[in-house]
């Protein structure tokens, strides 16, 4: 610690000095995430309890010229929680109060800090009757990180993204006003951001480049008696699109995936389709489930006995995903989200597979559909050993080929790497560009927030 | 295992963070203790982890006082170990117990951890205390002292002889065994440290002293049964001593003579109790239902669980030497603080505890919450005691 830092000591002043840190420790941890970016310098991790307090930091960043970065669980393996250009990280997980639930219309207001687990159990407990939608990540990440970068939720398939689910939102500004969003600006009731101009957007998949949120309002959904899990098997992705197609034609599939993985064994070479269904009444369920195994042809094999390890991944609210994570038996996973529409699912599987064997990575593919199937994440999963740099090196060069390779697709990439983002950016049609770059030059004047984002 | 034959595994943790919560799916609040109190990933077992793999084997950053406070935070309570998905779950206290013996080698532990190990090292406990004191606990109660052909060693252990809250525990269960009438005695002045702590705090080489002397001693007195009354010693002595002790807690022993009609509990003790559960009984040794049948089977008794209970119990804060070195340090947000306030919240009158460290950690929070009039923290020796 060096007390005579001056930006470390206002910081102390504004959060109390056990939960401010310059210390070589907090700022390696910070510096990284579990994904395969290079590390990148933290010259100060601060864990703010109230607005109030996030307020008083942004003025002094703007006072300072210091940039910052929020945090919630720090899990996006894209590493876009790690500073670009050093500066303040700030850990929001002190912020962890649930604030309210609407049982009648069915939102809850939580702080920044709330992770997916807390909410979780603390439905479960007060108002077991209704769930939120929770993403395929550990119970650690937040609600509000996950709602801000077009997180995908069990319940996105059928309701879609987090981000959709936002009823509204308190942000302090990159110039440290504290400012509501939705209807909770013009009434006590945090019910819905419209029919009001959607200024949720300026803060929705921006990377934290145009504000800090300290809470959000999100959207709640009934919680269904009865759940189970049917499995499908095929060896032709040419079928994917098929598949997708009728099975969102019954708008009865509560969660959707598509897995392709070497590991383990009995798993290589075949393509499982994974549907979630549910029911409050047993002759409901028994419906559900039949209109769908009878639903394919002989391309798509159902599976009379549901292999354990499914039952077990995705029964389970949050599945347990990380197991991924140790494939290549080191502690290290990224990922490339690619947002797709349904008909490249064939062209994508089949150049990702080639892309995997070409880096000699454990090839996984993992796919959720969107939005009532109106597009896939097509996940190109990259397990790779933290202790070996050149494995790491591999997985990055696996993932840049697999960006330009979703960018040519027509696809779009889910919470980018910093390397991804500027594909995109080098894309993206030269006026949004441009309207980007207003925009966040409006907000924050002196490019204090996560800058190096969003940049090309 | 050495830290080396660690070096395959020890980067292998994700961070997915399961580790910090319990294994019912409540994620409400976190069951790490020392995440659970500062917060920052530093001191989370991952962020851990990823430090000792930084600074030990990759050599990326330096060995600091900050590190050393990170590593000695933890009370290796287990819970970790409990909660991690992985295959390398059972590893992870044992890394960082390997790692304290680098740092112990290295001599950058932190100054109360070298002062515990030298103390022990010294005097045979923790204190400084002299070894002539080690017995006087148990003087005006006449326990007596182990002779060859007694069925049981009562080994009462530092925290026990010494600490004066912890002392009421070790007399109540002298008295206990006494009225038992089982033959038994103790060592007094010539009972050594179990080593439990000291290998928790990396000191191989003393803890293999201790352990080496204490077989020695045992054998020399023909000593076939032992009964402890702190968890700690019980770890220590059943899991890494010798086959050829039998090694019980005591409330192993209790339950056992309760059950056989040889100890008769009657309803001289009426409360609502709840049972905190010692991290050494439960998670390391699997003891769950030994106290807990102890204390439903004494008529005035009302048993209501926290919610974080058995295998999901949090720890007091106490373990890995930190009620010595209080590493991990006070505040409304330290451990004990934060499970003396669970314990009121369950409508109990009575936090019963096994274990002589979790009794002096507790009591003490009990004061700095201003509970002392309405949670009462008994062991369960004392309460097996005023029930006979």
């Amino acid at each position: 610690m060096i007390e005579k830092d001056t930006i470390y000591n206002s910081l102390a002043v504004i959060v109390g000095k056990d939960f401010v840190s310059n210390r070589q420790e907090e700022l390696y941890i910070y510096s990284r995430d579990p994904g395969a970016q290079r590390p990148r310098k933290v010259d100060y991790v601060v864990m703010p309890k109230t607005a109030e307090e996030v307020q008083k930091i942004v003025l002094l960043a703007n006072e300072e010229k210091v940039p910052i970065t929020p945090m919630g669980g720090g899990f996006t393996l894209s590493a876009l929680t790690v500073p670009i250009r050093g500066g303040i990280v700030l850990d929001m997980k002190r912020m962890d109060r649930i604030v309210e639930i609407n049982e009648k219309s069915k939102y809850a207001i939580v702080e920044a800090g709330v992770s997916q687990g807390m909410l979780k159990s603390y439905l479960e407990r007060n108002h077991p009757h209704l769930q939120h939608s929770m993403p395929e990540a550990p119970p650690t990440v937040t609600i509000v990180g996950n709602a801000l970068i077009f997180g995908h939720g069990h319940l996105t398939p059928m309701h879609g993204v987090s981000s959709s689910m936002i009823n509204g939102m308190e942000v302090v500004l990159p110039t440290g006003e504290i400012c509501k969003i939705g209807s909770c600006s013009i009434s006590p009731y945090w019910f819905s951001r419209g029919p009001l101009p959607d200024l949720a957007g300026l803060f929705i998949g921006w990377f934290g480049t145009t504000g800090i949120i300290t809470r959000i309002s999100l959207q709640l959904f009934p919680k269904p008696k009865l759940r189970d899990v049917l499995v499908f098997q095929t060896n032709d992705p040419d079928s994917l699109p098929d598949v997708v197609f009728e099975v969102f034609q019954t708008e009865m599939a509560e969660n959707f995936f598509i897995i392709a993985q070497d590991k383990p064994d009995w798993m290589c070479g075949h393509i499982y389709t994974v549907i979630l269904v549910t029911g409050n009444s047993e002759s409901e369920f028994d419906f559900k489930k039949k209109k769908l195994v009878g639903m394919f042809d002989e391309r798509v094999k159902f599976l009379e006995e549901t292999p354990s390890t499914f039952k077990r991944r995705f029964l389970d609210v949050p599945p347990f995903a990380a197991t991924a994570a140790d494939f290549a038996k080191g502690g290290g996973f990224e990922y490339v989200g690619a947002i797709l529409p349904i008909e490249k699912i064939p062209e994508a599987w089949r150049r990702g597979w080639e892309i995997a064997r070409r880096y000699s990575v454990v090839f996984s593919l993992g796919h959720q559909a969107l939005d009532c199937g109106h597009s896939i994440m097509f996940g190109l999963n990259y397990s790779f050993n933290r202790a070996d740099e050149g494995d790491a090196e591999r997985v990055r060069n696996a993932i840049d080929e697999s960006d330009k390779m979703i960018l040519e697709l027509g696809g779009v990439l889910w919470k980018a790497e910093l390397p991804g983002q500027k594909l995109m950016m080098k894309k993206i049609e030269p006026n949004t560009r441009e309207l980007m770059n207003r925009v966040r030059k409006m907000l924050d004047p002196n490019g204090i927030m996560n800058p190096g984002n969003w940049s090309d | 295992m050495a830290f080396e034959d660690y070096q395959n595994i020890i980067h292998r943790c994700f961070r997915c963070g399961y580790c910090r919560f319990t294994s019912d799916c409540s994620y409400l609040g976190f069951n790490c203790p020392v995440y659970d109190k500062y917060h920052f990933e530093t001191y989370s077992p991952g962020g851990m982890m990823w430090l000792i793999y930084a600074s030990l084997v990759k050599k990326e950053i330096k060995w600091t006082e900050h590190m050393s406070k990170i590593l000695y935070s933890c009370t290796m309570c287990r819970n970790c170990s409990e909660q991690c998905r992985f295959k390398f779950s059972q590893d992870i206290i044992d890394i960082l117990k390997a790692a304290r013996e680098e740092t112990v080698d290295a001599q950058t532990a932190p100054p109360m951890v070298g002062r515990f190990l030298t103390n022990v090292y010294m005097y045979s406990n923790p204190y400084r205390e002299m070894r002539g004191k080690r017995g006087d606990w148990a003087e005006d109660i006449k326990i007596p002292r182990y002779q060859k052909g007694d069925e049981f060693l009562y080994y009462v252990g530092c925290v026990g002889s010494y600490d004066t809250t912890s002392k009421k525990a070790a007399r109540a269960l002298g008295k206990v065994l006494l009225k038992s009438g089982l033959s038994f005695g103790i060592l007094g002045e010539k009972e050594n440290c179990d080593g439990n702590e000291v290998d928790m705090l990396g000191e191989k080489s003393l803890f293999e002293f201790l352990r080496e002397n204490n077989i020695q001693m045992f054998k020399e007195l023909g000593v076939k049964k032992i009964v402890t009354l702190s968890p700690h010693s019980y770890n220590a002595m059943k899991n890494n001593y010798s086959d050829e002790f039998e090694v019980f807690h005591y409330t192993q022993l209790l339950w056992n003579l309760i059950e056989c009609g040889k100890l008769n509990v009657f309803e001289n003790f009426k409360a609502k109790v709840t049972y905190h559960d010692p991290c050494f009984l439960g998670r390391y040794n699997n003891e769950y239902d030994s106290p807990r049948q102890i204390l439903r089977a004494i008529p005035g008794i009302e048993l209501i669980e926290m919610e974080r209970n058995r295998e999901n119990a949090f720890c007091c804060g106490g373990g890995g030497g930190n009620f010595y070195t209080d590493i991990l340090g006070s505040g409304k947000d330290s451990p004990s603080r934060v499970r003396v306030r669970e314990a009121y919240d369950t409508g109990a009158t009575v936090l019963a505890v096994a274990c002589p460290i979790c009794m002096m950690m507790l009591e003490d929070a009990v004061k700095a919450e201003g509970l002392e009039e309405k949670l009462a923290i008994k062991d369960i020796s004392e309460i097996v005691e005023e029930s006979l």
